[in-house]
């Protein structure tokens, strides 16, 4: 409590003395944005990448910052306020003068600063996976697509192995990013064959607390005879008393398995684990994976946090991945100028954490491996499928007919996010 | 001795037969099984120890398939030490050890892992988690292991187990399974198994049953049950029957069976609705009455109200730590502890808030509107200053967690119990101390007429302050039960306030029982509402047709009549 208390004097501070700091000093030091939530219901998941993005900027600095100056982190409170989110943004860029920004977890809190971005022509890092279809100029998505992370989810819940699934169940928060996430596997589960009567849809909102009459109507509807998966995108806080219900009346892995995409190491750590083995998540990293590169990353992780229970988590993997990648570009290009790092940020590879290496693409996307972990009773994951070698972000899913034309490719003769033929 | 069985099961041209139709290989096992048991009745088969060790260190396989073509193996083999490797193996406690590959089961103690021999079943050493690595089990490998043991099972002396065996079949309906459910049957004592063991035989013999007859028997017994589970095997077999092949009075006398089973499963349904309303009303209940007391009977419009219900959840939050700390053997008491604290906690905010804010505000309805919601800010962020912005874990005491789950499908959960019983006994409570303590009588006195009871010598500021400290000690209480079943953040109190003026205002303010029929009747309105509009769509019609009642009954429920109201 005290250590975390610290830490946000700390960045509080920092944020005030960076506001004193006038024009000729700010070229002394490099400015990293951090514009993730520390309060509100997204809390539960945004401090963390805030905490990682300040262990990175804090290794950096002791191996000697960036093109010899010192690099700095602003961070702000966005409060899990969507619009307010749109005004930190443009906080940091006009007044603070960052040079690049780390942040956002929820879509619409990056659809609502998107239009600052591009707008003021600066560069924001995404470190969550999300819906897809988008590629903006201004931001690399250094979390999953859907084709990284639902569509491997589901062809596992409908494979052998994860118990042949023929009815699904997609429960969501209501937002943009389940609704979206939801419409591609609707259009990818009919091409599968499974009928739109075989599917279950369901949103609830932010916060959601009373899961009673939604958890019943998934058990009946997993009752007609044909075997149920439930394929979870409910995001932020109301994951705890979701999963509580479940436990609570007494759904069995083996019976409804139920995939989540938005639910990790972090979000278990507050629950009981021991009624949930078997239910599973998708992510492209989890704590648990066994390399050299993770292992050295988690005790980083427990010095700089000065605690040995906290955990690692993917969108943390994310976050850094999109820092040391953003470093090596701005190495590369000799300047933190937002045009010539995005050059160079293209084709940049960077080692994961699992052992392999993350490749950026000109569609913003990364290149990921796929990992499909079982929830186990200490609150980590056993990796239970994987793919083979990395998977290659696709901004603009191909299972729904509109987007499926659509190409995003930064580079000549291209340069669009959302063209059917090249501009040039 | 084993290789001569195996040719001999070979040989069985009846078994292979039954193998290619079922199409289940633990079931064919089984089946060819049972017909050497039969031919050969006084042999007993067992894995000499070596071969134990060797068949047990293939489940350490690469794939799922290969795993699950071991277990069967080891299943249909009878041995009574293979139980206990499975179970193990179910429950993620079967393990390599790295120094000599041995598998063993193992019982963890803290970060000491205890090994078992699988032979012996005695303990031969012990490690850390390092020297040892799991066999990994995924879900499909549970199903099988929980059908294998299930099988073993189905003979085992203790009924419990037997019965557990039973319901597993019943669930995995694999008709190979049917020729050794049928030698239970013969075998068995106990009449209400028999009964189960007969409609599991029925669930099976429906679509492999041999005669036209065998079918409708089944179906017979199967039309009278009211289980979701029947209603899945009646669906499966309807919806393969056309191109199974079936008679067609067969199909037409189940299509009957399964609209009578749904007729009544949708009854139950809806005594699950209305269950689960009463759920949510109890929910709505406990927030609301404090509010019931500062608005309803003080007339304060306290926007603060929610800040006292999360001061009550973190005072249970508190609580729990404290006694973690100091007297864990206590930790089963830390929420009749919580009650009378977060009471007196958010009471005594409460009595600080009215002194010092209120109370200079009496008759200015939108000057206190703003003071108390800026005080509900304040609490708020002080909260996160202390807290921090996260959430923090309230753990649920043994007796709140489970169920209890009838066959019909319908399942209440004890923590929704146990808050339902609750919000009676604080309404009641509060009903009480209106009514019968002098302290009620003289609040009741003064929010009547102020003045004439100051006349006959009550202290009405007094009096104020401790009404008001008494709904900020009910909101605290109302935190304690929250706690159990959202997330204790500083936000939780804003999830609840408007919910807590609805109803107040619904019930008709100045009114506890208004305000006890307004909340069961919102409660039990969205939940009926909820799996037809959804979540967020219910919520919003609730709200709506709230604000089209008000406009036709502005007093809401029950108005208040008399000089009382307009003083």
């Amino acid at each position: 409590m005290n250590k975390k208390l610290q830490a946000l004097i700390g960045a509080g501070a920092m944020a005030v003395s960076a506001m004193a700091m006038s024009a000729a000093q700010a070229a002394e030091t490099i400015k990293v944005g951090v514009l993730h939530s520390l309060s509100g219901t997204m809390a539960i998941s945004e401090t963390t990448l805030k905490d990682t993005v300040l262990m990175l900027v804090d290794d950096l600095n002791k191996n000697g910052g960036l093109l010899g100056k010192e690099v700095e982190a602003v961070v702000v409170d966005p409060a899990s306020d969507w619009p307010l989110f749109a005004e930190k943004a443009r906080e940091l860029i006009e007044q603070e003068q960052v040079d690049v920004v780390f942040g956002c977890w929820t879509s619409v809190s990056r659809k609502s600063v998107l239009p600052v971005f591009e707008e003021l022509n600066s560069m924001l890092f995404y470190p969550v996976q999300y819906e897809g279809e988008e590629s903006s100029r201004n931001v690399f998505y250094t979390g999953a697509a859907p084709n990284q992370q639902a569509i491997p989810a589901v062809d596992y819940l409908m494979s052998e192995d994860g118990g042949s699934a023929e009815r699904i169940v997609l429960l969501g928060t209501d937002y943009v990013y389940p609704r979206t996430t939801n419409k591609i596997l609707r259009s990818y589960l009919n091409g599968k064959g499974i009928s739109d009567e075989d599917i279950m849809e369901n949103y609830t909102p932010f916060g959601h607390s009373d899961w009673q009459s939604i958890v019943a109507d998934v058990k009946a509807f997993a009752s007609a005879g044909k075997k149920t998966a439930v394929v979870s995108t409910i995001n932020g806080d109301a994951n705890v008393p979701f999963y509580k219900e479940l436990a609570n009346q007494g759904i069995k892995a083996e019976d409804i398995p139920v995939v989540a995409f938005s639910v990790g190491e972090e979000e278990l750590a507050g629950i009981d684990t021991a009624p949930l083995v078997g239910h599973l998540a998708a992510w492209n990293y989890f704590q648990s994976v066994e390399s050299d590169a993770n292992a050295a990353f988690i005790e980083k992780w427990h010095a700089f946090i000065g605690d040995e229970s906290r955990v690692t988590n993917d969108p943390m993997e994310a976050t850094y991945i999109g820092f040391n990648m953003w470093k090596q570009a701005v190495e590369q290009a000799g300047t933190t100028d937002v045009d010539a790092v995005r050059q160079a940020m293209y084709g940049q590879e960077v080692a994961n954490l699992t052992g392999g290496t993350a490749v950026m693409n000109t569609n913003h996307h990364l290149s990921k491996p796929v990992l499909i972990g079982e929830v186990q009773d200490n609150g980590q994951f056993d990796i239970v499928w994987e793919t083979e070698g990395t998977v290659v972000g696709d901004a603009w899913s191909d299972f729904l007919p509109e987007s499926a034309k659509l190409t995003a490719d930064w580079t000549y003769p291209w340069v669009c996010g959302n063209c059917e033929k090249p501009m040039y | 001795m084993r290789n001569d069985m195996f040719s001999m099961l070979r040989r069985s041209p009846h078994c292979l037969q039954q193998a290619r139709k079922s199409g289940s290989r633990l079931g064919a096992v089984l089946a060819c099984l049972l017909i050497f048991f039969m031919a050969v009745p006084d042999m007993a088969m067992a894995y000499s120890d070596e071969e134990l060790r060797n068949v047990a260190e293939r489940l350490d396989a690469k794939s799922s398939t290969q795993k699950i073509e071991v277990i069967e193996e080891m299943a249909a083999d009878g041995d009574p030490r293979v139980a206990p490797i499975l179970r193990a193996m179910l429950e993620g406690d079967l393990y390599v050890r790295e120094s000599d590959e041995h598998v063993v089961i193992t019982r963890k103690q803290g970060k000491v892992y205890t090994h078992i021999d699988i032979v012996s079943g005695e303990e031969i050493g012990e490690s850390g988690s390092k020297e040892i690595s799991k066999i990994k089990v995924n879900n499909r490998l549970r199903g099988v292991l929980r059908d294998a043991l299930a099988t073993l099972n189905l003979f085992s002396p203790d009924l419990t187990t037997r019965t557990n065996a039973v319901e597993q079949i019943m669930d995995a309906r694999d008709p190979a399974m049917l020729p050794l459910l049928l030698r239970a049957i013969d075998r068995e004592e106990d009449e209400t198994l028999l009964a189960r063991m007969e409609l599991a035989r029925a669930t099976m013999a429906l679509a492999a049953g041999e005669t036209t007859e065998e079918r409708l028997a089944a179906i017979e017994v199967l039309s009278s049950e009211t289980t979701p589970q029947i209603r899945a095997v009646l669906y499966q077999f309807v919806a393969s029957a056309e191109a199974g092949g079936f008679e067609p009075e067969v199909i037409a006398a189940a299509n009957d069976a399964l609209e009578s089973v749904e007729g009544r499963l949708s009854t139950w349904q809806t005594v699950g609705d209305v269950y689960r309303g009463i759920s949510l009303g109890s929910v709505l209940l406990l927030a609301a009455v404090g509010l019931a007391i500062t608005f309803g009977v003080m007339g304060v419009i306290n926007m603060a109200h929610g800040e006292m219900i999360m001061i009550g959840a973190y005072t249970t939050f508190m609580v729990q730590q404290a006694l973690g700390s100091f007297l864990p053997s206590g930790s089963a008491w830390s929420l009749a502890i919580s009650v009378p604290a977060a009471f007196l906690v958010a009471g005594a905010v409460g009595v600080v808030i009215e002194r010092s804010v209120i109370r200079f505000l009496y008759g200015r309805p939108l000057e206190t509107l703003l003071a108390t919601w800026g005080v509900s800010l304040v609490l708020q962020q002080a909260i996160r200053t202390i807290f921090g912005a996260t959430n923090q874990q309230v753990t649920a005491p043994d007796f709140m967690s489970g169920a209890i789950e009838f066959s019909t499908g319908l399942v209440l959960t004890y923590n929704r119990l146990w808050i339902i019983l609750f919000s009676i006994i604080v309404v009641a409570g509060i009903a009480a101390v209106l009514r019968y303590t002098a302290f009620g009588l003289q609040m009741r006195a003064v929010t009547q007429n102020r003045r004439m009871a100051g006349s006959v010598g009550i202290r009405t500021g007094y009096v104020d302050a401790l009404t008001f400290g008494l709904g900020s000690g009910i909101a605290g209480i109302a935190g304690v039960a929250l706690s159990q079943i959202s997330n204790v953040s500083p936000n939780l109190g804003q999830t609840y306030i408007i919910d807590s003026f609805m109803v107040v205002v619904f019930g008709g303010v100045g009114n506890l029982w208004g305000t006890v029929l307004g909340a069961f009747s919102l409660g039990i309105v969205n939940k009926f509402l909820e799996p037809v509009a959804g979540a967020v769509l219910a919520k919003i019609f609730v709200l709506i047709a709230l604000i089209l009642f008000i406009q036709k009954r502005p007093k809401g429920l029950f108005a208040l009549k008399g000089r009382a109201v307009e003083a």
